[in-house]
């Protein structure tokens, strides 16, 4: 278990240092670089939760795409040598995220969680307990059985925002 | 011990000559050599066996490559090729490495010395991350991670990230042209290269790479022949290859985001994008032509099966190379769009109906479709492959509009003219 700690502990305080950076560096280019750092690590503790997929789609979609956006959005600024000017915003800035990290705290100390180590000893069946080794299957039920007015409601946004997208950009 | 480790041949076969029984492997026949206690140096040797194969195999994989793909090139231009150093020339990449190494690392002074120097690393980390779910030939792989299409999709769309870090650290135009050409082209392959594997997963009901080898009674290039097209040219465009070679095209902006690289590190990245190719071809071979799997000894000979597949994909992409000139920045983006999303579309649909009605879920289990089932699916989807290709080839060529002429007394005429 020690080994398992070990790696933990070293996530978490790259996610965390990685995360100060982010905010507190006055070099675009180098926040952004750590928001793919954090962002990676995220996924190496989803990863330590057993959850590959969810691992696997934060690396796709926020290490790959999402922060490829940033990217863009760094390249395309003006007078980016100046940096990460502040504004009058701070109030804000720290409200708004420690308001949410309350919200996360109290789900976290709220939430029964239950570690796959524990299942058979906590009286879990043996489907439970294939459900969670096989989670990229059990997901995918979830989503199109139980979730799916929530998940055709989030696709139909999403559509809705391509074409949003692509009518803003038409040549006329 | 993970059960997956057990399974993994070579894993397993270092732990128990080394470890043997001690500890709660009981799966091992005898008594190691190492005394009890000691299964943490086991686990630990075994691993690092694994990895010293992998890393090596990639990197002198990609030396045997540069001289394959410089000689093949020399016949498509009917010249000879590096033929000097020891027979047929084979030598030539280790003279070439040696050169490499003993030249001078340079560092602009403008540059962002961290960044600049993480990139050839982080290039070849994601190649060596993605080898790590290959099935090599049977049991033989280092993880069987049950999202392994994904993950090999994921890992390699790092190296997005080091063009751009090459791009903006060096400090120099050209290199951030390359950069800029690379991140915009890359971005857009990436949707229709993941479109076009939701077939293969579809059929097999997993993303593990081990099941879909198991899965292919019939050759998943047969059955999904668009999803193998689709895939096949997103991973060259991914691969920075010649007909998508923007980001590093000689003839315009020198190397393109590797501009001010040099000695060991330009080494590095040349052998991670050589590497690359060789990966890309060991998971074309993988997903869509049945993996260590051949038509006879797939047991005993799937390394030979495997390689064989590879070796043939391998001269796909120098055939490929060879063939087609450099494409416009456009062009590129039209294919992307216009040509590849829709195929990749259609083939998901189509691919989605026919697992619909060969009653793939039965009950919550996912089953396997029958080889008939699969040689029914390939009768309906080649021809629906050969007729998209059709329209959609038809509907993405482009009209060039014809600039207007020098003379600006004669009034100018806007044409258009189709162009092939």
């Amino acid at each position: 278990m020690l080994f398992q700690d070990l790696i933990f502990w070293a996530l978490a305080a790259v996610a965390v240092v990685g995360a100060l950076g982010v905010v507190l560096l006055r070099d675009v280019f180098r926040s952004a670089l750590l928001l793919v750092l954090v962002f990676l690590t995220v996924a190496g503790l989803f990863f330590f939760l057993a959850a590959e997929f969810l691992g696997i789609v934060q690396v796709l979609i926020y290490a790959g795409a999402i922060s490829i956006l940033i990217i863009f959005a760094i390249m395309l600024t003006q007078n980016v040598q100046e940096g990460n000017l502040p504004n009058g915003l701070q109030f804000a800035a720290v409200l708004l995220p420690a308001l949410l990290l309350v919200a996360l705290a109290f789900v976290a100390f709220d939430t029964d969680w239950r570690l796959i180590a524990d299942l058979p000893a906590v009286g879990g069946t043996a489907v439970e307990d294939a459900a969670f080794r096989d989670n990229t299957f059990t997901l995918s039920k979830l989503l199109l059985e139980n979730y799916a007015l929530a998940f055709g409601a989030a696709g139909t946004l999403l559509l809705a925002s391509i074409i949003g997208a692509l009518s803003l950009v038409r040549e006329r | 011990m993970t059960p997956f480790l057990q399974e993994n041949v070579v894993f397993r076969e270092v732990y128990c000559f080394l470890g043997g029984n001690e500890g709660n492997a009981s799966w091992c026949g005898g008594d190691g050599l190492l005394p009890g206690g000691f299964e943490w140096a086991a686990y630990f040797a075994a691993g690092f066996v694994i990895m010293f194969i992998l890393v090596n195999a990639a990197l002198l994989g990609a030396a045997v490559f540069v001289w394959s793909e410089r000689r093949l090139l020399a016949r498509f231009q009917a010249r000879r090729g590096p033929n000097r150093w020891g027979p047929w020339g084979i030598f030539q990449p280790i003279a070439d490495l040696l050169k490499l190494i003993i030249k001078e690392d340079i560092v602009p002074n403008a540059a962002d010395r961290l960044a600049f120097t993480l990139v050839p690393i982080i290039m070849l980390m994601a190649l060596l991350l993605s080898l790590a779910v290959m099935p090599f030939a049977r049991n033989t792989y280092l993880v069987n991670l049950n999202v392994g299409i994904l993950y090999i999709i994921a890992v390699s769309s790092m190296s997005t990230i080091a063009i751009f870090m090459a791009g903006w650290s060096s400090a120099n135009k050209y290199a951030m042209f390359g950069a800029m050409r690379g991140v915009a082209m890359l971005i857009s392959y990436e949707i229709p290269l993941v479109l076009s594997l939701v077939g293969v997963v579809l059929i097999v009901g997993s993303m593990s790479l081990v099941s879909v080898v198991e899965a292919q009674t019939v050759p998943f290039l047969l059955v999904q022949p668009l999803g193998a097209l689709v895939f096949m040219l997103g991973i060259s465009a991914e691969l920075n290859r010649t007909p998508f070679d923007i980001l590093e095209a000689e003839s315009e902006i020198i190397a393109g985001y590797h501009t001010e690289y040099s000695g060991i590190k330009f080494a590095l990245i040349q052998a991670a994008e050589m590497a690359g190719v060789l990966a890309a071809s060991g998971f074309l071979a993988t997903i869509f032509m049945g993996g260590w799997s051949g038509p006879f000894w797939s047991g005993q000979l799937g390394a030979f099966w495997f390689l064989v597949k590879l070796a043939g994909f391998v001269m796909l992409f120098i055939w490929i190379r060879a063939t087609f000139p450099r494409l416009r920045i456009d062009q590129i983006m039209a294919f992307a769009w216009k040509f590849l999303l829709p195929l990749a579309l259609i083939n998901f649909l189509v691919t989605a109906v026919q697992v619909y009605f060969f009653g793939f879920y039965q009950g919550d289990v996912p089953g396997e479709l029958t080889r008939n089932e699969l040689w029914i699916m390939a009768a309906i989807n080649i021809p629906v492959a050969l007729i998209a290709i059709g329209i959609f080839g038809r509907f993405s060529r482009e009209k060039v509009r014809v600039p207007e002429p020098v003379f600006q007394n004669i009034a100018p005429s806007p044409r258009t003219m189709e162009v092939d």
